[in-house]
């Protein structure tokens, strides 16, 4: 049955010119895309973000006071204070105010070298989420509520986190292996401070992201075993902002038993600021799944304009395995198109915005294949739902108009802000666009404020997740064509 | 002998208040050609689509080979059909129409080469049947009821779109086929190609049998097959164009 849903396919000429047309459309606008797309600074080609161990993109900047440590060994220290400002924010945008933002840390931190995107693991406080363990840019774990005290322990690639609250009693928060360490490493004290991000809808559709500068300042003391420390502006660029030349520079100073470090910057995961997504090489999938809606709905509908049903009930009269097994063949045919239209996309879209200097943001391979694997369920999904439609519609328009709206408007509605963010989240958690969270790279990370949202490309569901959602969708309207063939007559 | 006869038992179906099938019953046999005639909406094709798994029946049942339709397993190797030759699509050639459905027979596409040869459409085969004319629709469509060589055969109106020469070679064709001990149901309106073909009738009207005989016994009583049709059926014209 399968093979003759296929020979039916596949013997329409419209319908794999179609495809391949689905496919010739993804490959030229991403390929277009990449060719026009030239990114530049000052003149120059632009340096590439710091790369985390892990392979992603990761901001790395901060202020570290550090000595080196050979082979195993520990730091202790109190942080007695923690300042900081933010300049100007919201609502009045008018003043620096003395206040710190939720992530602003301040801890101990050993670190293969100062090089940004080099393995570390640290443990601190935060303005806002307590103290922490977090290494590596992605590893964040809470320590016990009302710490002061932090304790650092490395021993051979394990490094180990405590906080107390008294000096005396010590809670392990976690220990950590960075693969690799070598023998010689730097251990300090850390400030670290993100900027203030927020996002404004514009009345016009569309969003303003504005990031503001902060600064933290940490006093600590009772550092143990103390002394030695070098000063370095880890990932610091340019010249500084005017509150660090006129008013507060980051750095370090000691005074009697106790260390104050002042720092700017963030020490976590980076998201799209970094640069274009590589989801974005994959942008003319779009195109391809109006092309794959009107194919599906086809598949089905045509045999009822022109009452070929009939010959296939009489060929085939089981009727619910007819439709699964022609919703089987479309599912299939639509998967492969996406896979090839992605493999082919991908590589040489890539290679020309490196060479147009544009960053992509490396994923791993995991979220590679993911992604390529992605393009063609994205694509056989909406072909199922259209299908499925089509079955329980038996007009071509009809279900492909139905289609088109379940499946591309709430992705163009939430994804262009012309809807609140929180409505935009809404449709991509129940509607079938849901699935398109699939293709997402970069995901978000609670560590880190910054106001993600769809129109960014920030899905509210978990990349499966989401595409489970789509999955329901499809299988639901396949599952009515099922019950809407046998009921009747044809 | 049930494996390739046709066994129509008390079949009725309502369209909302209209009534197509009322207590039809009749059974086909081998080894002749058997006429199925009524007047327009008379059920016959009704009938017909009910054999066939299409539509369902409010009541009664209809057997091939002993067997509901849709229980069948391959069920082009036991009932060949022709209900509707333009039911096609025009962009997919003749071949490759009769491919899938050997595919979905799990035959060997050697027999689609068989049975395009039979029908003298070799030669059409691979443009679009979109260009066909009726009369080579005609030849696909029984292309398609043979590519099982089933034992039991349903033929909707098999003579239109004929040419002079198409029909004489469906004629031979049907005899062929009856005579290979086959049942070979044709429903058709032309009652002098029926009376030269045909060994028995089942005439419909209104949803119910009128007459179910041997073809030479209606015409040794009327005359003709066309003289006993209108006899018979007029009661039901009559009757239902009072109503």
């Amino acid at each position: 049955m399968l093979r003759a849903e296929w020979t039916k396919l596949r013997t329409l000429p419209g319908s794999m010119i179609a495809l391949l047309v689905a496919i010739t459309l993804t490959v030229a606008f991403g390929l277009l895309t990449a060719a026009g797309t030239h990114t530049s600074c000052l003149g120059g080609p632009c340096p590439d973000p710091p790369v985390g161990p892990d392979g992603q993109v990761v901001t790395d900047s901060f202020s570290f006071a550090h000595r080196p440590l050979d082979g195993d060994g520990t730091l202790t220290a109190r942080v007695t204070s923690m300042t900081g400002i933010i300049t100007y924010p919201p609502p009045h945008n008018d003043e620096i105010v003395n206040e710190m933002v939720p992530w602003a840390k301040a801890g101990l931190m050993i670190k293969d070298g100062t090089k940004p995107g080099s393995p570390y693991a640290s443990v601190l406080l935060t303005a806002a989420h307590g103290v922490r363990m977090q290494h590596n840019f992605t590893g964040d774990a809470a320590g016990p509520p009302g710490a002061r005290w932090l304790r650092l322990d490395r021993k051979g690639e394990t490094i180990t986190g405590y906080a107390s609250a008294d000096g005396t009693s010590w809670t392990k928060i976690s220990a950590v292996r960075l693969d690799g360490l070598p023998r010689q490493v730097q251990i300090g004290l850390f400030v670290a401070s993100p900027s203030n991000v927020t996002a404004e809808a514009n009345g016009r559709g569309g969003r303003v992201v504005k990031a503001r500068f902060t600064q933290a300042t940490a006093v600590f003391d009772e550092v143990g075993p103390g002394g030695g420390w070098t000063y370095d502006g880890v990932g610091r660029t340019g010249d500084g902002t005017d509150w660090e030349k006129f008013h507060q520079p980051p750095g370090m100073r000691e005074s009697g038993g106790s260390l104050t470090i002042s720092g700017s910057g963030d020490i976590a995961p980076a998201g799209r600021e970094a640069g274009p997504p590589l989801e974005q090489t994959v942008a003319g999938l779009f195109a391809a799944l109006f092309v794959v809606i009107v194919v599906a709905a086809m598949f089905i509908t045509a045999e009822y304009r022109r009452g070929l049903i009939r010959t296939t009930l009489i060929a085939t009269p089981r009727r619910h395995r007819t439709v699964v097994a022609k919703a089987g063949v479309m599912f299939a045919a639509t998967f492969v198109t996406g896979l090839i239209a992605a493999l082919l996309t991908l590589p040489v879209s890539l290679r020309l915005l490196r060479a147009g200097g544009t960053f992509i943001a490396p994923v791993g391979f995991g979220v590679g294949l993911r992604i390529v694997v992605g393009c063609g369920l994205v694509l056989s999904l909406a072909a199922l739902l259209a299908y499925g439609m089509g079955v329980v519609l038996r007009r071509g328009i009809a279900a492909m108009a139905c289609a088109v709206l379940l499946v591309v408007v709430p992705h163009m509605l939430a994804t262009t802000s012309v809807v609140p963010d929180e409505a935009a989240r809404w449709l991509l958690r129940v509607t079938p666009a849901a699935g398109f969270a699939i293709l997402q790279s970069i995901p978000a990370y609670a560590q880190v404020q910054y106001p993600y949202a769809p129109a960014d490309g920030y899905f509210p569901l978990a990349p499966w997740a989401g595409l489970g959602v789509t999955a329901l969708w499809a299988t639901a309207f396949v599952a009515l064509g099922v019950v809407r063939i046998r009921r009747g007559d044809a | 002998m049930r494996a390739n006869t046709i066994e129509v038992s008390r079949l009725c179906k309502r369209y909302g208040p209209a009534v197509a099938l009322d207590d039809m019953t009749f059974t086909v046999r081998p080894g002749h050609v058997t006429g199925f005639v009524g007047p327009n909406g008379a059920g016959k094709s009704t009938t017909m689509r009910v054999i066939l798994g299409l539509d369902r029946a409010d009541a009664g049942t209809a057997l091939v080979g002993g067997r509901r339709y849709a229980e069948l397993t391959r069920p082009l190797t036991h009932v060949g059909a022709l209900i509707d030759p333009g039911a096609l699509a025009p962009t997919r050639s003749g071949r490759n129409h009769l491919l899938w459905l050997a595919h979905s027979q799990r035959l060997p596409a050697r027999r689609v080469d068989e049975v395009l040869d039979l029908v003298g459409l070799a030669k059409a085969a691979r443009r679009h049947a979109g260009g066909y004319s009726l009369g080579m629709k005609q030849r696909l469509g029984v292309a398609a009821a043979l590519l099982g060589d089933p034992p039991i055969l349903i033929l909707d109106e098999p003579f239109n779109g004929l040419d002079p020469e198409g029909i004489v070679w469906m004629r031979e064709l049907l005899r062929d086929l009856a005579a290979q001990q086959r049942s070979v149901l044709i429903a058709s309106h032309l009652m002098s190609e029926l009376q030269d073909l045909a060994g028995h009738l089942v005439m419909v009207g209104r949803g119910h049998v009128v007459a179910d005989e041997p073809v030479a016994a209606l015409t040794g009583r009327h005359g003709s097959l066309e003289a006993a049709y209108l006899a018979l059926t007029r009661t039901e014209v009559e009757f239902r164009a009072a109503r």
